[in-house]
């Protein structure tokens, strides 16, 4: 996994709350299988029309947001499927941290396997980015060791995590490998339950 | 100390060790697919690590495949993507030892359609599946999770999940439903009263007579729909009605074995004393026949009722979401939402394809047959059976007779329309009647206009033509 330190990066204004997996990577991009790759597909209706023909007013095709890192959005992100083809997308498209003021529960850990930085903010506050952005102020300062956002103002806001959850991604830690460290307890774990539960061990 | 809910029993039983602050919780149950694995195998193998447990690990075909012409294999499958993911599939499991139920396979079909029907679904497990709707098997008293495929990996390597535990939210539905309202409509109503977001953070037990009083088929129609709650798990009690499902299943223990794993599902309740962090309350003589008119599965109504005004929304994001939202769906505020016309009729999904599903959706044809209607002329409308052997099931009680006499296609399993990743898709516009669980924009095809009800309230709606009630129709 990549780690996440600090990104300075253009941040674009996606104001809808609610906005699905569904939205983010529609479902005939998830019949690859690799991760790399699925940029293309990130947020494809908004981006493109039936034809193909990419749509001028969506914000991730406007000249003054292309290249954005980091993305703005509307309460209650990433919600629906599990599909982690999601942050796969926004990682493949440039965007390596989304700023909202709530997310949904998977995608939100799914967020953390990639490298990819979730913010939680209060909705003021991403309300006050959201304007900055729209204002044509792009370039926002995310700092994960310092647990801030810088606006392009210089308003600066500070967001809550997990303290277990920073130092993994600051490092970029595999939580396999981790998990393993912890081998044995597995091991023990699983002879109890074979003779707790002896019905569940199938031969 | 106060007790403990059902949650924290499961939650309690799985724990192997901390970490950090976070939960090694032991998986006792991993289903899997072709959709979220392929990823979670490559990695394995570039690591060099096994899989743990091949024996807890069950693998199905269902995301992509056609639901016709099975029978040709996966060789015959059109798409060249979604034929290189099958055969991906199949390849992994063969080289790790997993259980398989390839395409074809009578046991087939849509993964939390097979893991109850198999008997591998049971009270006080932990279960994992690379899918947001595994909250399904809570129904049996399960903790079933949908997980990313990082976690899949995770899991296939070490049999456990790092996790935080989250919150206990208890849904009690007491009273007794009137006529024509079920386990559909509990959820829907239920979504419609706490948000999409509502249940994020939690788990939600659901409990209450109502629940109590809905058949399994029932209440993994509700739990499944958990997620769409914000929550990543439901759970309901095990009780008899659980137990009667469950004995004799190929997976279930016999005999003695039976005996020793009934008293250990049978400590799987919440204690008396147990404190939840937040509870809701609602009566089923209350919820109507309930159908969504927006994107969201929080956008419900009646079938009584009309569509809401942009304006009657408290928030400025939820007013813009449902001008949004009513643009899209082609509707206009203040119109009775039984007079959307629709176009496809989709009887399905890890939602509502069990075999007391399409009983109720064939009761409703059934009386239409009897009375001289059809399928409305304008209508395509299709039922695909959740799996092999619930197709069976139907076709042996000749459900699958009766829905094909009043003109729906009778279908092969896996989880087609319901996110249209198969051939099966809404053409840009289309107004579908579904019994899925997903109402986003483009979620069954791109510009389709789709309505979750119940498989009731589907069958009507194939018959009428548009939204309607299904108790007027059975009058």
């Amino acid at each position: 996994m990549k780690a996440f330190t600090k990104l300075d990066a253009r941040m674009a204004p996606l104001t809808m709350a609610n906005i699905d997996t569904d939205q983010i990577i529609p479902k005939q991009f998830l019949k690859t299988v690799e991760r790399e790759g699925l940029g293309k597909g990130l947020f494809y209706d908004f981006r493109f029309d039936e034809q193909g023909v990419e749509k001028a007013d969506f914000v991730l095709n406007r000249a003054e947001y292309k290249g954005a890192g980091v993305l703005v959005a509307g309460d209650n992100f990433g919600c629906g499927s599990s599909r982690e083809h999601a942050p796969w997308a926004l990682l493949d498209f440039g965007i390596s941290c989304v700023i909202s003021s709530s997310f949904a529960d998977i995608f939100y850990n799914n967020c953390f396997q990639n490298g990819l930085l979730p913010v939680v903010l209060k909705p003021e506050e991403v309300q006050a980015l959201m304007e900055e952005a729209k204002g044509g102020n792009h370039v926002v300062t995310v700092d994960l060791e310092a647990q801030t956002v810088v606006s392009p103002s210089g308003a600066a806001f500070s967001f809550q995590i997990d303290p277990q959850r920073k130092a993994k991604m600051l490092q970029g830690l595999d939580a396999i490998g981790e998990t393993l460290t912890a081998a044995m307890d597995i091991d023990v774990y699983e002879s109890k339950r074979a003779l707790s539960e002896p019905w569940l061990e199938r031969a | 100390m106060s007790g403990k809910t059902l949650y924290d029993k499961i939650w309690d039983a799985h724990v192997v060790a901390e970490q950090d602050g976070e939960a090694i919780l032991y998986i006792d149950l991993h289903l899997i697919h072709e959709v979220t694995t392929p990823q979670a195998f490559a990695g394995l193998r570039a690591a060099g690590r096994p899989v743990r447990r091949p024996d807890r690990t069950l693998a199905v075909a269902d995301h992509n495949v056609p639901t016709e012409g099975q029978a040709l294999g996966v060789g015959a499958v059109a798409d060249e993507e979604a034929r290189l993911q099958l055969q991906t599939l199949e390849r992994n499991v063969k080289e790790a030892g997993i259980e398989f139920f390839p395409m074809g396979d009578i046991r087939n079909g849509i993964v939390h359609v097979v893991g109850p029907e198999q008997g591998r679904t049971q009270p006080g497990m932990t279960i994992v599946c690379g899918d947001s709707h595994t909250s399904t098997h809570g129904a049996f008293g399960a903790l079933a999770q949908g997980i990313g495929t990082s976690e899949v990996e995770h899991v296939l390597a070490t049999q456990t999940l790092r996790q935080k535990k989250s919150k206990n939210l208890r849904v009690t539905v007491n009273g007794t439903p009137g006529p024509g309202v079920g386990a559909k409509d509990f959820a829907l109503a239920i979504v419609g009263a706490i948000g999409t977001a509502g249940g994020t953070g939690s788990v939600i037990e659901y409990a209450g007579e109502a629940i109590r009083g809905l058949s399994m088929e029932g209440r993994m129609t509700l739990c499944n729909l958990a997620i769409e709650a914000g929550a990543r798990a439901g759970l309901v009690a095990p009780d008899q009605t659980t137990f009667d499902y469950m004995m004799g299943r190929p997976a279930t223990p016999k005999g003695a074995a039976w005996e020793m794993a009934l008293a250990h599902w049978k400590t799987f309740f919440s204690d008396d004393d147990a404190v939840f962090d937040r509870e809701v309350v609602l009566d089923a003589a209350d919820i109507a026949p309930t159908v969504t008119w927006g994107t969201s599965p929080e956008d419900v109504v009646a079938v009584t009722g009309n569509v809401p005004a942009p304006e009657s929304f408290a928030t400025p994001d939820k007013r813009i979401s449902a001008e949004r939202a009513l643009d899209y769906m082609g509707l206009t505020a203040g119109q009775p939402i039984s007079e959307a016309k629709v176009d496809v009729v989709f009887i399905g999904s890890c939602t509502n394809s069990r075999i007391e599903d399409l009983r109720s959706a064939a009761a409703v044809a059934q009386h239409a047959f009897l009375n001289g209607r059809l399928v409305a002329p304008h209508v395509r409308a299709m039922v695909v059976p959740g799996s092999g052997l619930v197709k069976e099931q139907a076709e042996e009680e000749g459900l699958d007779a009766i829905f094909k006499a009043v003109g729906f296609d009778w279908r092969e399993p896996g989880c087609s329309m319901c996110l249209g990743m198969n051939p099966d898709r809404l053409a840009p516009g289309e107004r579908c009647a579904s019994t899925s669980n997903r109402n986003f924009e483009g979620r069954q095809g791109r510009g389709g206009r789709t309505h979750l009800m119940s498989p009731a309230m589907a069958a009507a709606a194939a018959i009428a033509g548009h939204i309607v009630d299904v108790r007027e129709m059975l009058k």
